[in-house]
């Protein structure tokens, strides 16, 4: 069977402007795709090319075996989009615009039983513009599926969401994939990727720097290593000596043991580390986090947009970080 | 193969009650902004009431008819292009600002159908407009006359004409700018379109430069038919036409969805 999705060295400009160039992916019925990547770096681009909205200036783009760009009229049935923002009349109720665009569709789901499943049932009677940023995210994600679509674009579904929001839009996309729908989606936060997708693609600057499950991408690059705090100007040689493998302190107090941690070389640093009546501030141990992965591919970008990105993906980050570590973590120099 | 057939009368019928569903929001979202209530029903019957009750001086100045028979036709005009032009636009150009016209685009309702549905909407309050109009000015004193079927094609065309206006705006500028703009171009057509002011009462070269714009053809028209009860100036429908086709023709070449 043919990818639902299927994007060969998509390239858009905006006048001078590349801002995709080089995409190629494929997203497969039944699984969700993530396009991940800081801000900026040509994900709602690929995505509204994918939608019929842009037009690629170079590649081949395929949507359930349709050219959107030419054969949107054939698509528009089959696809349902939520757009990274706004789309609805402000003064409209959620139940009428929910209702008006099931009126669009040949079997639509019920309306609702859909304001149900999104946790809107409440507002049924609010306008639009007095729905909480939430609450608009999740119509928007009903609006998108209310059709029945064989293929769904989300477009930073989860940003602006509350928590017990996020779980909700979490919970629906598992269900859509289940369902057999290819669920393609962007996010710029690590969190959403590592626990929605089965197939990630980090896009940096207009092109794909990597693809996998998650568990590919972290397995990927880097061999794994531990990482500890403890005091400064620690002796890293005797250390090094007494585990078998080098030993550098990244930052003052946070060291980095380059081997992979097998239950003999932790329990020979915790041994080296008591006879020295030295205390351990924090170990992690193990394989990379998908923000290792994301911050060592997107890490080397120059100027102030990659350090924002950067920094916001490690603020939004919090879960992914927690199951690694355990305090703060630093970057090793990277070549 | 039935069910190919099957499946493109479900489409067509899809199609169909999706557009009479945009239809229908399209009238309810125009019902419930209460400035644009104001604007099309409002400032007509004002006009209508206030100028009825001064009355103008000299019967010359209404083409020798009563002050009510000349305003009647003339609010009807106003209403039109209130509708049409200064209520499509800036409903449509908020949504353009809104991304509402962007997402709308990926549905199988589609571009065309929703200009289709917004233009039948303007059709259906244009109708309530008229009714609650031509109600008040019976009120007033209105004895309406004249050909109803020639009046309805020049309120369609004067119609395509001011959407294609008010759509241009919307295509093009800002929300905000569209607003200011339809609103300012509304005034302006008000005054030089012959509906409350009689055109003779513009100096000559404003008269002539009046005379060309949409608004002032579909007054002059009104007037013949719904007033004096004499026949359409032809420059009257020749202006309408020109307007009824430059009009859209340049809201559809400019229009950005974005």
């Amino acid at each position: 069977m043919p990818a639902a999705v299927e994007l060969i060295d998509l390239a858009v400009r905006y006048g001078q402007t590349e801002a995709v160039r080089g995409v190629s992916f494929e997203a497969a019925a039944g699984a969700v795709t993530a396009l991940l990547g800081p801000n900026g770096a040509g994900k709602t681009t690929t995505v509204e090319t994918l939608e019929g909205y842009r037009v690629a200036s170079a590649g081949t783009v395929r949507v359930l075996g349709l050219d959107p760009a030419t054969q949107l009229t054939r698509l528009r049935a089959r696809i349902g989009v939520m757009l990274q923002s706004g789309g609805v009349y402000p003064t409209m109720k959620a139940g009428e615009v929910l209702r008006l665009f099931a009126a669009y569709y040949e079997h639509p789901l019920s309306p609702n039983a859909l304001l149900e499943r999104v946790g809107l049932a409440n507002v049924t009677g609010t306008p639009w513009k007095r729905l909480s940023g939430g609450e608009q995210q999740r119509l928007s994600l009903a609006l998108a599926l209310v059709g029945r679509p064989e293929v769904a674009f989300l477009d930073e579904p989860t940003a602006g969401v509350d928590p017990a929001g996020r779980l909700v839009i979490r919970d629906v996309v598992r269900q859509l994939r289940d369902e057999g729908v290819a669920v393609v989606l962007t996010t710029h936060e690590l969190e959403e990727a590592a626990k929605l997708a089965d197939h990630v693609i980090i896009i940096d600057r207009g092109r794909v720097v990597a693809a996998g499950s998650p568990a590919e991408l972290m397995a990927s690059g880097g061999a794994a290593d531990i990482r500890f705090g403890g005091r400064p100007g620690i002796d890293t040689s005797s250390l090094g000596e007494r585990v078998g493998a080098a030993v550098f302190e990244a930052q003052p107090g946070e060291y980095v043991i380059e081997a992979e941690a097998t239950p003999g070389r932790v329990a020979a640093l915790t041994a080296w580390l008591a006879e020295h009546e030295l205390p351990l501030g924090d170990l992690r141990a193990g394989r990379q986090t998908l923000e290792d992965v994301f911050l060592r591919l997107t890490g080397d970008l120059a100027g102030d947009e990659g350090a924002v990105a950067r920094d916001s993906a490690v603020a939004q980050e919090g879960a992914v970080a927690q199951e690694g570590a355990v305090g703060p973590r630093r970057r090793r120099a990277r070549p | 193969m039935t069910r190919g057939v099957e499946g493109v009368a479900g489409r067509r019928g899809v199609l169909t009650r999706g557009f009479g569903a945009q239809v229908r929001a399209e009238v309810t979202m125009t019902l419930r902004r209460g400035e644009s209530l104001l604007l099309t029903l409002g400032i007509p019957i004002v006009l209508l009431g206030f100028f009825t009750l001064i009355g103008y001086p000299d019967r010359s100045m209404t083409g020798g008819v009563d002050t009510i028979a000349f305003l009647a036709p003339g609010v009807i005009a106003l209403a039109v292009m209130s509708t049409a032009m200064v209520g499509l636009g800036i409903a449509t150009g908020f949504e353009r600002q809104y991304g509402v016209l962007k997402r709308l685009a990926t549905t199988p309702l589609g571009r065309p159908a929703l200009i289709g549905a917004k233009i039948a909407a303007v059709g259906v309050v244009e109708l309530l407009q008229v009714v609650v109009l031509v109600i008040a000015g019976v009120l007033l004193g209105w004895q309406p006359r004249g050909d109803v079927v020639s009046a309805i094609v020049l309120v369609a065309l004067a119609t395509l004409a001011f959407a294609g206006l008010g759509l241009l705006m919307a295509g093009t500028l800002r929300g905000e700018v569209t607003l200011a703009a339809a609103n300012g171009l509304y005034l302006l057509l008000l005054l030089l379109g012959g509906m409350v002011v009689p055109l003779s009462k513009l100096p000559g070269a404003v008269q002539g430069l009046a005379r060309a714009l949409p608004a002032a053809a579909l007054a002059d028209a009104l007037h013949a038919i719904l007033g004096t009860g004499s026949a359409v100036p032809g420059r009257a429908w020749l202006v309408l036409i020109a307007w009824a086709v430059a009009g859209p023709a340049a809201a559809a070449l400019t229009f950005r969805w974005e």
